[in-house]
């Protein structure tokens, strides 16, 4: 290994689990099944490719196989894979290479690369998302031919023997969970999201990656020396020396950070006042719940529950929601936890779910309109949750609340739940808390109504901030406009904790506003209760609650609804509690 | 659409797909399940485009969401009781 002379790349992907780490990489895929050469096969030789492919597809089907029997725990997982092994058969994969092969005199693997190719155009045309990404399947499972076919076995991930960063094309969330902390430093991928499961597993690792780089297996060797740099989502190969410097420091910097942290997050959230709020996290997956421990959550603020329902052709079973809600209540008790209902909409995998395509999602038929709707799945949800809350700090959170028929609604439906349960002798809880998304301008109005069907509010600002202002974030000519801090937006917030006050109930908040340090003093001010946010920022909003004075910031609040644009409240901020912003430790 | 007409209507039946989620992965294996038994070719098709019933690839190809109407058609009367157990997955939503 001579070539120090290499000169330094970054390449830039999309950032799933913060923090830094230096070291070796290791290449999971050695042998990409990207490129593929193509030779002619003579017509004696044919049949004898064809055995090679149908080799290859046996030994796919046999590692699929073992892992399903592997993966027991995993149901859902496992039906995924099922459908896997069907596929291997396909005619239109199966049967269609051997036609290649024996027609064009191709050999096996651009036979196969052909087939795919041809497939995954016709997905790509494809309007509907969910079944657009149906062609994933298909690639996988030509994958798995693929590398059988070229002998590039997979490792092991579970085995490796030594400090490295993993470099993959893409990680399962089966071979994520494999990882083994004291050996694998981070990792980096060329496919995946932000938002994939991959992404939720690795920040509940705490360990870097990077996702989404498209060319890291083909820029990166194994043994290269890598920096990943999980917050910014660059990926430097071959750092030149001062590079290294400056990333050991900010390495450093992280891991300092993050030990005062962690050292700090079990201290309670109490105002220098001495008023103590419930700093709490938003989840998604029963796996975040340790790390959402570990960050000093006070509970579960937002148990958003639409993952069960994504990647799979049917609807989850009571029982199987029930199952995972009772090992999260479980974990957490006596912290409460807060299940809120199916909502399901517009960005999530279920889109469409009544076949008519909805040219508005965001306001369509989604969250509490859906589920009332269909009130047999909706049942079978809250009799899960009614069950789960015996084993614990239960409170049910109904989505996308918008008129008093519904919340009245959702409440009569909960109440024949919890009878057929009684019928039936079950076990379950029926005297829990029970609140009310505000997210929709119209539940502002009407906060005072609302209020005598429930125990609590919970605001939702991404979308109360959307459908008040009424603009698309995801539209970036008018993305600007989403501004948290827009008068209108604070006098709405004034408005709910008013009315939640006179009214005697609850008021929390667990939009993104929540998790955003400098808008704390106003949450303060306004009398929020409890906070809930994603759980690696739980500690950094403690530490800004424990630095504020409740008294100055109610009277904070005052100047703030003077303020006529959403510039001038953020200047206001900055000028009265510039400190507080300074003192955010880690940003680049 | 003409030779649709000429089918006798013991060969084909209409059937509009109810599952949420629509024609999936694993609810065309099931359909490519019962297919593969067949004497015959077993067609599905949805407007101008017709799909291999016994590939699960193919049917999904034909982007089937929940509302479709699809038409199932048989070659041999022999494959009746297979095109009567498709029709019947799919109406009840393939026992989702």
């Amino acid at each position: 290994m001579m070539d120090t002379a290499a000169e330094e790349i970054i390449i830039k992907g999309i950032s799933a689990s913060p923090g830094v780490c230096i070291g070796k990489a290791y290449l999971v895929d050695r042998e990409g099944v990207e490129v593929v050469e193509k030779y002619r096969i003579a017509d004696k030789k044919r049949s004898n490719e064809i055995k090679r492919f149908k080799a290859a597809v046996k030994k796919a089907r046999d590692e699929l196989r073992k892992i399903v029997e592997k993966s027991p725990a995993e149901l859902q997982h496992a039906h995924i894979l099922e459908t896997h092994i069907a596929l291997l058969k396909d005619k239109m994969l199966y049967g269609s290479t051997i036609e290649v092969i024996k027609n064009e005199g191709v050999n096996a693997e651009w036979a196969l690369k052909k087939i795919v190719s041809n497939l995954r155009e016709i997905f790509q045309t494809m309007t509907d998302p969910y079944l657009r990404e149906r062609s994933g399947d298909v690639v996988q499972v030509a994958d798995s031919i693929m590398r059988n076919l070229v002998g590039a076995e997979r490792v092991n991930i579970a085995a490796i023997d030594k400090r490295v960063i993993l470099v993959a094309h893409d990680l399962s969330p089966a071979e994520t969970s494999q990882i083994n902390l004291e050996r694998v430093m981070g990792f980096i991928t060329d496919r995946g999201g932000k938002a994939s499961h991959t992404g939720i597993i690795a920040r509940s690792l705490e360990i870097p990656a990077v996702v989404g780089l498209k060319s890291a297996t083909s820029s990166i060797r194994s043994d290269d020396l890598i920096i990943v740099d999980g917050r910014s989502g660059n990926v430097i190969i071959h750092p030149a020396e001062d590079t290294l410097v400056q990333y050991e420091e900010r390495k450093t910097h992280f891991e300092e950070y993050k030990a005062v942290i962690t050292r700090e997050s079990r201290v309670p959230a109490e105002s220098v006042d001495g008023v103590r709020l419930e700093v709490m996290g938003n989840i998604e997956l029963p796996e975040e719940v340790f790390a959402l421990i570990n960050y000093g959550g006070d509970g579960i603020g937002l148990y958003r529950t639409e993952f069960q329902y994504f990647n799979r052709p049917d609807f989850p079973s009571e029982d199987e929601l029930f199952d995972k809600y009772k090992d999260v209540v479980e974990v957490m008790d006596p912290r409460p936890v807060t299940i809120r209902t199916l909502d399901i909409n517009g960005d999530k995998a279920l889109a469409n779910p009544v076949g008519s395509d909805e040219k508005n999602p965001a306001l369509g038929l989604r969250a509490i309109r859906y589920c009332l709707k269909k009130p047999d799945i909706f049942k079978a949800q809250l009799r899960a949750i009614l069950r789960a809350a015996a084993f614990g700090n239960v409170r049910i959170l109904f989505p996308m609340i918008s008129t008093y028929f519904e919340i009245c609604e959702a409440n009569r439906i909960l109440d024949e739940a919890a009878q057929s349960l009684e019928k039936e002798g079950l076990p379950y809880k029926r005297d829990i808390e029970i609140g009310a998304m505000i997210e929709v301008p119209s539940a502002v109005i009407m906060a005072d109504v609302i209020a005598e069907k429930v125990d609590f509010f919970s605001i939702g600002t991404n979308d109360l901030i959307q459908y008040s202002l009424a603009i698309d974030r995801g539209n970036e000519q008018v993305s600007h406009l989403y501004q948290p801090l827009d008068p209108a937006i604070i006098r709405m917030l004034k408005h709910v904790a008013d009315v939640a006050k006179e009214k005697e109930i609850k008021i929390f908040m667990c939009g993104e506003m929540a998790g955003t340090p400098h808008h704390i003093p106003l949450l303060l001010g306004l009398g929020m209760e409890e906070l809930s946010m994603n759980p690696q920022t739980i500690p950094d909003i403690k530490r800004v609650i424990r630095s504020l004075n409740v008294a100055d910031a109610r009277s904070f609040l005052q100047d703030v609804l003077k303020q006529r644009t959403a510039r001038n409240t953020f200047e206001l901020i900055k000028a009265t509690y510039g400190s507080i912003l300074a003192e955010q430790t880690y940003s680049d | 659409m003409t030779y649709l007409t000429n089918l006798s209507p013991e060969l084909s039946r209409e059937v509009v797909i109810v599952n949420e989620l629509g024609l999936h992965a694993r609810s065309a294996a099931k359909i490519a399940g019962l297919a593969q038994n067949s004497k015959a070719a077993v067609w599905v098709k949805k407007d101008a485009e017709k799909a291999d019933a016994s590939s699960i690839v193919d049917i999904l190809t034909l982007a089937c969401e929940k509302g479709s109407k699809i038409t199932l058609m048989i070659e041999d009367k022999a494959d009746r009781p297979i095109l009567e157990d498709i029709v019947n997955l799919i109406e009840t939503g393939f026992g989702e």
